[in-house]
């Protein structure tokens, strides 16, 4: 329990995946400048991290790893090769499948993402916490949590930069930083900030 | 042959896919703290962006729009399945040291971008060439900001000592925040401001400007 609840706060702050790993830095850049906007995309990426981590740690334990056929009466078959391939199909299809679902059964909510769920398919974060999963060797609870946390981690600091460009956009910038380059020195300085956490451990 | 000329070198400070099209960021800043590891990843993505636009354009034709997604993704993934293998085959050390972000060229968006932008629109040949051209736009950022990490950082160059450092009885005390995470984007963020200081005509337009100020009157 202590572990896991360790690997929670680890993959929000320390280990945050756009601060400190660079994922989804395309969408992260683009989409933050409005809060509004980027709450609807923090809540989006938490919900498909939290479903596509957990299905792709059991795709990868029960079909994919050396061995993992056994089961099946093969042994000796190591499809570990196939795996980039799988990830990214089971998350444009959970994109997809939540598409759908959202639509008929909870309008406003589709309503307020429509845009960004298909985004989302292309959203480094979402294939990158995938493959963290495999590299790192994750259990199944820990697939859990870890998908969670790391979305989580994902909304805070883009919710956080909308914030602050949002302020920013009433400054008085040198002219050629305006805009994307401002939002680079400004996303580095949070990472900075961010990276105060680094020491805790619990 | 002048418009292949264009498709080529176009991206590469005209419309460079990182500073203008903010394409494939997430990459650039993760892997260039060293600069043997950022010339690998600089090839990879190369290779990747020109054959998938050359297969993807090819069958253009064929593809129904409402997959399209679907089936460049599967084109994709399986180059940099061939790449990634590749890697692991002949440089071991480099490929763990990239870990995920080789799979992650499959959702660079310069690679997702170039297929839905200019592969389906035009033929192979072409395409090819434009996949060339991004690919090496995308390597003059990330080379860049790699020297810059790599020299002031640990003082060497593709692993070879260029500043000695005082560790080793040398003068140069290295700069430690060039190794960690946020001194990438504080590079490309000054690599966009020169780049827009030469070419005036990418700086955006702002949303509000300040007022210049008041004239002062006398004696106020």
């Amino acid at each position: 329990m202590e572990a896991l609840l360790s690997l929670f706060v680890r993959a929000i702050f320390i280990e945050n995946m756009a601060l400190a790993f660079f994922l989804g830095m395309c969408t992260f850049l683009a989409i933050s400048k409005k809060v509004q906007a980027a709450i609807g995309l923090g809540i989006a990426v938490t919900v498909v991290l939290t479903i596509t981590v957990p299905v792709n740690n059991l795709i990868y334990h029960y079909l994919l790893a050396d061995g993992a056929l056994a089961w099946a009466g093969l042994p000796d078959m190591d499809l570990s090769f196939l795996g980039l391939l799988s990830y990214i199909g089971v998350i444009a299809a959970i994109v997809q499948i939540m598409e759908m679902f959202l639509d008929k059964f909870m309008p406003a909510l589709y309503n307020a993402l429509g845009v960004f769920l298909p985004l989302i398919t292309v959203n480094c974060a979402i294939l990158g916490a995938a493959l963290f999963m495999v590299e790192r060797d994750y259990g199944f609870a820990e697939s859990v949590v870890f998908g969670l946390g790391s979305g989580l981690g994902w909304a805070l600091a883009v919710i956080a930069l909308a914030g602050i460009r949002e302020k920013l956009k009433y400054s008085d910038v040198p002219e050629g930083l305006q805009g994307l380059g401002i939002t680079f020195i400004t996303a580095g300085l949070m990472a900075m900030g961010f990276m105060a956490f680094g020491g805790i451990d619990i | 042959m002048q418009v292949i000329k264009e498709t080529l070198t176009g991206p590469i400070f005209k419309n460079n896919p990182i500073a203008l099209q903010i394409l494939g960021v997430c990459s650039a800043l993760a892997v260039t703290s060293s600069m043997k590891v950022t010339l690998v990843m600089c090839v990879a993505l190369t290779v990747v962006t020109a054959f998938s636009g050359m297969f993807i354009s090819s069958i253009r034709a064929h593809i129904p729009s409402s997959i399209r997604i679907i089936v460049q993704m599967v084109i994709i993934a399986s180059l940099v399945i061939v790449v990634d293998q590749f890697l692991k085959a002949y440089a071991f050390g480099i490929s763990k040291q990239l870990s995920v972000f080789v799979g992650l060229i499959i959702t660079n968006c310069i690679v997702m971008g170039r297929a839905e932008a200019f592969a389906m629109k035009n033929p192979p040949m072409a395409s090819f060439v434009d996949g060339v051209g991004n690919g090496i736009g995308y390597s003059v950022v990330l080379i860049s900001v790699a020297f810059v990490r790599e020299v002031l950082g640990s003082g060497k160059l593709m692993g070879f000592d260029v500043l000695p450092l005082v560790t080793d009885g040398g003068w140069y005390v290295p700069n430690g925040l060039l190794l960690l995470p946020p001194s990438a984007f504080f590079l490309i963020g000054g690599f966009i401001w020169v780049l827009r200081s030469v070419r005036k005509d990418q700086v955006e337009v702002t949303e509000f400007k300040l007022a210049s100020h008041a004239a002062v009157r006398e004696g106020a």
